[in-house]
C-alpha cells in the first residue's frame, strides 16, 4: 500500500496539491440544482463532483416496506461509469451497496422520521467524478438536499475524512493519498449535538494516532458545516429577494 | 425483525443502566467462545465458532485466477458472507442483501488491513496467474454479534488453510500432490459494541441488538493497533464514546487473543 508514499508529502510538509496537512480542499456547494427533485444539492470538493437528490416524503413502494411509526429512508450511492480512471460498471458493486447503507445510517439520526409515518423518502447520490473521500462529500451534499426538500431535521450532517500518510495525520484525503497512504478515517457529525453518525476506518493506526485523526476530521467537519449553512443561506436569501 | 416486547426492552435498558445484563454478563464480558478447526475435509481450511448461541462456520477454498490489474503481483482475497435462511426466521433466501455484504466487507477489511495474509506470496506469474483465497462465511445460528463470530471463524479457518504445491512447467501451472500451510502473519480480532441508552455493551446478543441505538466494530491487530472500524445502525456516538470503545476493544482483543493462543 505505502511503497510510493514518500512522494506524497514534500520537504516543506506540503501535499501533492500544495495543501498543508490540516487543510481542506476547495469546496463549492450549490443547493436546489435539479428541478424535478424535492430537494437537491451539488458539491465539488477538490476534483470530487457529486450530485444528491431527495424525493419524498411520499407513498412507499412496495407498500409492505412501510413502517407504521416512522418514515423509511432509502439511500442509493452510485458512481458514474466515467467517474474514475478505469470505467466502472454501472451495476451496483458491493462497495456501493455498503456505502449506500452507511450513508443512510449517517443521515437517519438527523431526521425526525416519526413525523411522517407510513411514508418513504429516497436519497440518490451520483458521484460524477471521484477523487477520494466521496462518501464524506456525498453525506455533506445529501444532508443539504434533505434540508432543501424541507424535511425536518435535528441538525445538518457533515462529513470529512482524515488519515495517515507516511507519518503524518492529514485532513481530507484525496484519491492518491487514500490509495497510497497508511490509513483512512471517514467521520460524519451533527455538530450541534456533538454526535458522530458515521465512523469507518481502514489501515493501521495506534490508539493515539486514531484519536488525533478523529479530532482532525471533526475539526474539518466544523469548517465544512459553516460552508453548508452559507450555501443554504445563499439559496434561500436569493429566493426571498425574488419574492419581494 | 423479530418482535421484542416493550417490557423486555425496558428491562434490558434498566439492567444495563445498572451495569448488568439479562444473561448475567458484565457490560464488557464476552459470551463463551468455542472454536473448532478443520471440520470440513473438502475445504482447504475450515472453522466453526460458537459465540454463546451464535454459530458461524467458515470454509476457505484456494484456486488460481487472474490478479486485479492494479495489483499484478498480489494474490486475491475474496470474502463472502451468507446469511443462511436456516439460521434465523429473519433471513431470506436470495442474493446477498446489504447486511450480508456489509458483514463480508467488515470481515474482509479486518483481514486485509491488518495484512494478515501476505498477498505478495500468492503470486504465481505477475499479471497473469495468482492464487485466489476464497473465504466463505456461513452463518448457521443468529443470536447476535455475527461480526465478531464471523471474524474469529474466518481467521481460524485461514490459520487452518493448506496451500496447494505447484510448479511451473513451460509456462503452465501444474498443481503437485501435497500441501503447505497458508502463511498467516497477523491475528486481527474484531470487537463489537452496542450502544443502549448511552451505555456501551460488548458482544451484544440478539435481544440487545434489536433495541440498540447504534453499533460499533473495531478490529485490533497483534500490537494493539486499530486496523478497521465500522459504525452501524441508525444512531450515533459521541467522540468520547468512540475513544472509550477503542480502549476497551484493545483490552478485549488482547484477552480473547491470549485465550485462543493468538497473542
Amino acid at each position: 500500500m505505502s511503497q510510493k508514499s514518500e512522494k506524497l508529502i514534500d520537504k516543506k510538509g506540503l501535499r501533492l496539491d500544495g495543501r498543508k496537512p490540516d487543510e481542506l480542499r476547495p469546496i463549492k456547494i450549490d443547493i436546489g440544482v435539479l428541478s424535478n427533485a424535492d430537494g437537491s444539492a451539488y458539491i465539488e470538493q477538490g476534483k470530487n463532483k457529486i450530485l444528491a437528490a431527495v424525493y419524498g416524503p411520499k407513498e412507499l413502494h412496495p407498500k409492505h416496506l412501510a413502517l407504521q411509526d416512522r418514515m423509511v429512508l432509502r439511500c442509493r450511492y452510485h458512481m458514474a461509469p466515467f467517474s474514475v480512471q478505469e470505467r466502472k460498471s454501472p451495476a451496483p458493486s458491493r462497495r456501493e451497496v455498503e456505502l449506500s447503507k452507511v450513508i443512510r445510517e449517517a443521515l437517519e439520526p438527523s431526521i425526525f422520521l416519526e413525523y411522517y409515518p407510513r411514508t418513504g423518502t429516497d436519497v440518490f447520490v451520483e458521484v460524477l467524478q471521484a477523487d477520494g473521500s466521496t462518501r464524506c462529500a456525498s453525506i455533506t451534499a445529501a444532508s443539504l438536499a434533505l434540508a432543501d426538500a424541507g424535511i425536518p431535521m435535528r441538525d445538518l450532517v457533515v462529513a470529512c475524512s482524515a488519515g495517515k500518510v507516511d507519518d503524518t495525520i492529514l485532513l481530507d484525503l484525496m484519491d492518491t493519498e487514500d490509495k497510497l497512504g497508511v490509513a483512512d478515517v471517514p467521520v460524519a457529525l451533527m455538530p450541534n449535538l456533538n454526535a458522530m453518525t458515521l465512523l469507518q476506518m481502514d489501515g493501521i493506526l495506534t490508539l493515539e494516532e486514531f484519536e488525533k485523526a478523529v479530532n482532525l476530521a471533526l475539526e474539518g467537519c466544523t469548517k465544512i458545516y459553516s460552508m453548508q449553512k452559507e450555501a443554504l443561506k445563499a439559496k434561500y436569501v436569493s429566493v426571498k429577494e425574488v419574492e419581494e | 425483525m423479530a418482535i421484542i416486547t416493550r417490557v423486555k426492552q425496558k428491562e434490558i435498558a434498566q439492567l444495563i443502566a445498572k451495569g448488568k445484563r439479562l444473561d448475567d454478563r458484565n457490560l464488557t464480558d464476552y459470551r463463551e467462545i468455542k472454536l473448532e478447526q478443520g471440520i470440513i475435509e473438502r475445504a482447504e481450511g475450515s472453522a466453526r465458532v460458537l459465540l454463546g448461541r451464535t454459530e458461524v462456520m467458515v470454509g476457505t477454498k484456494i484456486e488460481t485466477g487472474q490478479p486485479f490489474p492494479d495489483t499484478p503481483n498480489e494474490g486475491v482475497l475474496t470474502v463472502n458472507a451468507e446469511l443462511v435462511p436456516l439460521a434465523s426466521s429473519t433471513f431470506e433466501p436470495g442474493p446477498p442483501d446489504e447486511n450480508s455484504i456489509e458483514l463480508a466487507r467488515i470481515v474482509d477489511r479486518g483481514i486485509r488491513e491488518s495484512k494478515a495474509i501476505d498477498l505478495g506470496k500468492l503470486c504465481i506469474e505477475p499479471g497473469k496467474n495468482v492464487f485466489v483465497v476464497f473465504v466463505d462465511v456461513y452463518v448457521l445460528n443468529h443470536d447476535g454479534n455475527l461480526i465478531d463470530a464471523s471474524a474469529l471463524a474466518a481467521l481460524a479457518a485461514l490459520l487452518n488453510t493448506k496451500m496447494p504445491n505447484y510448479e511451473i512447467e513451460e509456462g503452465e501451472v501444474k498443481i503437485k500432490p501435497g500441501y503447505v500451510p497458508l502463511l498467516i502473519r497477523r491475528h486481527p480480532i474484531t470487537v463489537t459494541f452496542a450502544k443502549i441508552d448511552e451505555k456501551l455493551v460488548v458482544d451484544p446478543w440478539l435481544e440487545e441488538e434489536q433495541i440498540m441505538d447504534a453499533r460499533l466494530s473495531m478490529a485490533i491487530d497483534d500490537d494493539g493497533n486499530i486496523c478497521a472500524i465500522q459504525k452501524g445502525g441508525s444512531g450515533y456516538f459521541s467522540p468520547q464514546q468512540i475513544l472509550e470503545a477503542a480502549k476497551i476493544a484493545g483490552e478485549k482483543a488482547e484477552e480473547i487473543g491470549k485465550k485462543l493462543g493468538w497473542r
